[in-house]
């Protein structure tokens, strides 16, 4: 029943949010945030304590009944969630954005109890129902704004997901005809025996897809930047910075533990690194913060595929850490970026400018994210990238690893050109000298602290990851 | 049975496809429910379909029958066909929607949220400036 309570809180938080109107609503969010994460960590450490946590919904025995699980990757996953929530919600609370849509509040926590149990789900089914309700929930949200783009840009992310979905679906049910299981646990075991050249392989192979589309792999990225830029900031930087890093730690999961796709790394790692690369040459071409940002959820995506193509403990160990800085770091990255908006009044960087006299602090945490993106040492970009490069580098991927390191210095010139045009650059017209809403500037001070921290002190974390991913790996015949 | 399942699996799949790949947003939404039905049908495929004999466990006995039918794929394609129904129809309804913002539903002609540069312009290669949104 423990493990319940990170989907059941923000389901209730929602379904309050949806009742409760002005200041209260605020007090709603915060309070329901703060208690989600509480809550995380709670489970986090009896996670720590006791061993992995499930339930098994229903009077069946295991393999049979519907199980929810948390083990330590899990928890520490689901803590890492909250914790983006609450900054979120923290970065909410003054945020002229967020105050008159009435359905964004019930929306935005159905997201994350919807993200919460596709993390705690240990069937496949179980997992196809959260992902179908994660899209419903986006959904909703990107259609909020009501105008031609909102509507434009949802309907383009419909067509492209709903493929995702179907193809996951249609693979779900492959895989359950030729194995008759779709507990996580029961799966790896029947698999383990399979032959690796079956057609199983192939049912493997339209999972992997289906995950791949929703993580925004190459090719079928586009639907990711047509979207994205269309939403509110706060949820740009809430959904930006959790959605694709949930799937792609699902994919990590899958591929660790359950399903054994052997033949299918040397592919996976080839579209890692071309995702990596298209990523971050489309962020090169535009202007626009929040499409440079979006492009580079792509460019980031790849690096964490490359890790999970690696297919070793280490490369799992490396993919988990680079997925926490990752989702620290891109949040972080976009609530800066409706900062720099308030403080610019665009968001096109030709028309900014004259932000570093102006805001020093802003251009300081601004920095901070850039350089952890980049992943210039000691920030925890750093750590990440030179995990995933050495395990690449132990198995002999030369190819890999150079196609990595020209991407990092893509996204250093991209990190520039906002620096340079943002920062330095003299303003066109005079910025505004508003002081900016205090708990959006406190949340995003909170966030770069943590990322500090992970760039300072990554040691007990790498740590943690490697003994949780210590039996991750493929089945190699 | 299979074999009719199959048949009708590949002529959904043919036909889903061919009206994804069109450019008209009805079109679109009316290829995934299409799509949906098919891959509901390959679900219900691991079923055991065509068995006469009901997953009810027989007075007396502690097994199913031999040869009975499989009860949870039947269960997984009620969800499943559930999900598309809601998705089915709220992309309708976002799609009415999209057409009646630009007055016709060619898609690809749906350039809002993502304006196209001006050709004659001097900086033609640059994307477009941002308007204030």
């Amino acid at each position: 029943m423990l493990v319940l309570g990170n989907f059941l809180l923000p389901l209730i938080t929602a379904l309050i949010s949806a009742a409760a109107r002005g200041r209260l609503r605020t007090v709603v969010n915060l309070l329901g945030g703060a208690l989600l994460f509480a809550y995380a960590i709670v489970l986090f450490v009896e996670v720590g304590e006791s061993g992995r946590q499930s339930l098994a919904v229903g009077a069946w025995p295991l393999p049979y009944a519907i199980e929810m699980a948390a083990d330590g990757l899990g928890a520490g996953m689901m803590m890492l969630v909250a914790f983006v929530n609450l900054i979120v919600l923290i970065f909410q609370s003054d945020w002229h954005e967020s105050t008159e849509r009435p359905g964004l509040y019930p929306l935005q926590h159905g997201l994350i109890a919807a993200t919460m149990a596709a993390i705690l789900a240990a069937d496949l089914f179980n997992l196809y129902v959260w992902f179908e309700l994660m899209l419903m929930a986006t959904l909703g949200l990107l259609t909020l704004g009501g105008g031609r783009r909102n509507h434009e840009a949802a309907f383009k992310y419909f067509s492209l997901n709903m493929l995702g979905a179907l193809l996951m679906l249609a693979a779900i049910g492959l895989i359950y005809g030729s194995t008759g299981h779709l507990n996580f646990e029961a799966l790896a075991q029947s698999t383990r025996q399979a032959d690796t050249a079956s057609a199983l392989t192939v049912y493997f192979g339209v999972l992997l897809a289906a995950l791949l589309l929703k993580a925004g792999a190459f090719p079928l990225f586009t639907w990711l930047p047509a979207a994205y830029h269309t939403l509110p900031t706060p949820l740009l930087a809430l959904i930006g910075g959790l959605l694709t890093k949930v799937t792609v730690y699902l994919l990590l999961r899958l591929t660790g533990q359950t399903i054994f796709v052997g033949q299918l790394d040397e592919y996976l790692g080839w579209l890692a690194v071309v995702t990596m690369l298209s990523g971050v040459i489309g962020a090169a071409y535009h202007w626009d913060l929040r499409r440079i940002l979006s492009f580079h959820i792509v460019s980031q995506i790849g690096y964490v595929l490359l890790g999970v193509a690696l297919a070793s403990p280490a490369g799992a160990a490396a993919t988990a850490f680079f997925l926490l800085h990752n989702i620290l770091v891109k949040t972080n990255l976009f609530l800066i970026a409706g900062l720099m908006w308030l403080a610019m009044g665009h968001y096109d960087l030709r028309r900014g400018g004259g932000l570093f006299p102006a805001r020093p602090v802003l251009a300081l945490l601004f920095l901070l994210s850039a350089f952890s993106l980049v992943g210039v040492p000691p920030t925890s970009g750093f750590w990440g990238k030179f995990l995933i490069l050495k395990e690449a580098l132990n198995q002999g991927r030369l190819v890999w690893v150079g196609i990595a390191l020209v991407t990092g210095l893509l996204t250093l010139y991209s990190m520039s050109k906002i620096w340079i045009e943002g920062f330095w650059k003299p303003n066109p017209a005079s910025p505004s000298s508003a002081p900016l809403p205090m708990p959006a500037l406190t949340a995003v001070i909170v966030l770069s602290l943590v990322i500090l921290l992970v760039g300072l002190y990554p040691e007990p974390l790498i740590e943690y990851l490697n003994r949780q991913t210590s039996t991750f790996g493929r089945i190699v015949q | 049975m299979t074999l009719v399942i199959m048949i009708a699996v590949s002529l959904c799949v043919s036909a889903g496809v061919l009206l994804i790949l069109s450019r008209d947003a009805f079109r679109i939404v009316v290829g995934f429910a299409v799509l949906g039905s098919a891959v509901n049908l390959i679900v219900f495929l691991a079923g055991r379909p065509g068995t006469l004999v009901s997953p009810v466990i027989p007075k007396g006995a502690s097994t199913l029958a031999e040869g009975s039918a499989a009860a949870l794929p039947q269960a997984l394609v009620l969800t499943a066909i559930v999900i598309g129904f809601a998705l089915l129809c709220f992309s309708l309804v976002l799609a009415a929607r999209v057409s009646r913002d630009h007055g016709h539903s060619d898609v690809a002609k749906h350039k809002a949220s993502e304006p196209e540069c001006d050709p004659g312009s001097e900086n033609s290669l640059k994307p477009p400036m941002m308007e204030q949104d």
